[in-house]
């Protein structure tokens, strides 16, 4: 009988590709005005949605987005959760505030961060505002704005969460 | 079994680089073109969606995900994917078909292959344990197949530019082709080795763009009301990874496809071979069985423009094209994937 060998777990291959990446039309728009310190989104010309970040078409309707929606700072709580374990990779220390917002004159939530805040007091309806950072630092990228902190405004019914005009939220 | 049928068909201007434009952005307009076709409003007025990519064009993990972004999937669709090229999808949905579980069918593939080294990317792709440490890329593959052809003096570097001079020509003709033009075999041949024993006018360009179809029953076809090809045949054979463990001098896959998709059953007007290199093309006129009475690739073939993961459907399309337009009456349609002609699948179409 053969000679039991150790199993290969293993080997060294230089697997490495490398890509000249293009964003696209509607994302590269979007970065630019991100660039420039402004949130900007791009409207549905059939459902009327607007979508931030914008990738060119309505996913919901499957059609082309053209027109292009300058968004505020002021946004809604959809959704968030209390992230209390470590992400390997991730430098924020937890606990930290991960929410679904939706800004005033979108109507699809994205993805950001929490903070000035105090976690258990976080709620679904809540106001909040993005906290930029030094424009001198700002790229094309979504952490041009550090954080969302709360608001001092009234807490928008959840059912109305999505449908607040670009002038903002009045009870 | 129910009979299926081409109903419409749009593809991409074959393009170098499709500049500062995103996959779904591609895509759109190819869908809304086979809407057009048929008055249809989205991909909710059909019963199944089907599309073919390939991540590592794009290098990113499930990139192929965003396709659906220019489908409009609310409410929630039928939709399934290939990692191939979409006459794979077409396959696919062909089945979904045939056992009663869909009537119609969107389908489409796309790429966008100019942000990576497509040579490297492909081979990478298909073999990360012993050919991804030799740096193997799919040109060189190629070129091993033609350096056996030209040795065993199965094929001429004469025959070789004239494929590609046919190829040129033929484009002329062809508004989405990107490499078109009269040249002459004598100027082809003075051309210096690209990698020996290909030349660079020996491989296929590398093309952004997208290409969608529809197919559906018959019924449904005539329902609509619009011109459309039967698809009478279609089969595909995958042959071993190892191109050292292959016949590449033959495309056995192709001959078994083609057996198996009933080519021989009639006259072939016309073929659309995908053929990525030239001497590939006289490897698969002969292994489809194809005489002196049909005519090769009048689109101009890959060799004229080359949208990754969507050349095979689109060769299917251009067969559709030209019996719906009464230039051929039956036509074959080819497409392959991996290196050396490693999985071939033939379609045969058919006027009514």
């Amino acid at each position: 009988m053969a000679e039991q060998k150790e199993p290969v777990t293993g080997i060294k291959s230089p697997v490495y590709l490398h890509y000249r990446f293009t964003a696209g039309k509607a994302p590269t728009r979007f970065l630019t005005r991100l660039k420039e310190g402004v949130l900007t989104g791009q409207r549905c010309p059939r459902c009327s949605n607007v979508y931030i970040p914008p990738r060119g078409s309505c996913p919901a309707c499957g059609v082309a987005t053209e027109e292009e929606v300058t968004l505020g700072n002021k946004a809604t709580v959809q959704s968030f959760t209390i992230v209390s374990i470590p992400i390997p990779g991730n430098i924020i220390e937890p606990p930290y505030v991960v929410a679904n917002l939706v800004l005033d004159g979108a109507n699809i939530a994205f993805i950001h961060l929490l903070s000035e805040c105090v976690n258990e007091e976080i709620h679904i309806g809540q106001r909040v505002q993005a906290v930029w950072k030094p424009s001198e630092e700002w790229d094309y990228a979504m952490d041009n704005i550090l954080y969302f902190k709360p608001l001092d405004e009234p807490d928008v019914p959840v059912d109305q969460i999505g449908h607040i005009p670009i002038s903002g939220w009045r009870s | 079994m129910r009979d299926i049928a081409v109903v419409a068909f749009s593809q991409s201007i074959c393009v170098a680089d499709a500049g500062a434009v995103n996959e779904v952005e591609l895509i759109m307009p190819q869908l809304q073109a086979v809407y057009d076709q048929l008055g249809l409003a989205s991909a909710q007025d059909v019963d199944f969606v089907c599309s073919g990519s390939c991540d590592y064009l794009q290098g990113a993990a499930f990139a192929f995900v965003a396709g659906v972004d220019a489908l409009g999937a609310v409410p929630p669709i039928r939709e399934s994917h290939v990692e191939m090229d979409a006459a794979w999808a077409l396959y696919e949905s062909m089945l979904k078909i045939r056992m009663g579980h869909a009537d119609s069918a969107l389908i489409y593939g796309f790429s966008k292959s100019s942000p990576g080294e497509l040579p490297i990317v492909l081979s990478q792709r298909l073999d990360p344990y012993y050919l991804a440490p030799l740096w193997l890329d799919i040109v060189s593959l190629a070129a091993l197949q033609a350096r056996m052809l030209l040795d065993r003096g199965l094929v001429s570097e004469r025959e070789m530019a004239e494929v590609v001079v046919r190829s040129r020509r033929n484009a002329m003709a062809n508004p989405q082709a990107q490499l078109a033009g009269e040249v002459s075999v004598e100027a082809l041949l003075a051309e210096p080795a690209f990698v020996a024993p290909l030349r660079r006018t020996d491989c296929c360009p590398v093309s952004d763009g997208a290409a969608a179809m529809v197919i559906a029953t018959v019924e449904q076809a005539q329902a609509w009301g619009k011109p459309y090809a039967l698809i009478t045949g279609i089969d595909h054979r995958i042959e071993n990874h190892n191109p050292c463990l292959r016949d590449l001098t033959d495309s056995v896959s192709t001959r078994q496809a083609a057996e198996a998709a009933g080519v021989a059953g009639g006259a072939v007007d016309i073929a659309e071979i995908h053929a990525p290199f030239s001497h590939q093309e006289i490897l698969l006129q002969r292994a489809l069985g194809l005489g002196g009475d049909t005519v090769i690739n009048p689109s101009g073939g890959v060799l004229a423009g080359n949208l990754m993961m969507a050349s095979g459907l689109a060769r299917v399309g251009e067969v559709f094209r030209r019996i719906v337009a009464g230039e051929a009456r039956r036509g074959v349609a080819h497409a392959t994937s991996g290196p050396c002609l490693q999985h071939n699948l033939v379609a045969v179409l058919e006027g009514v």
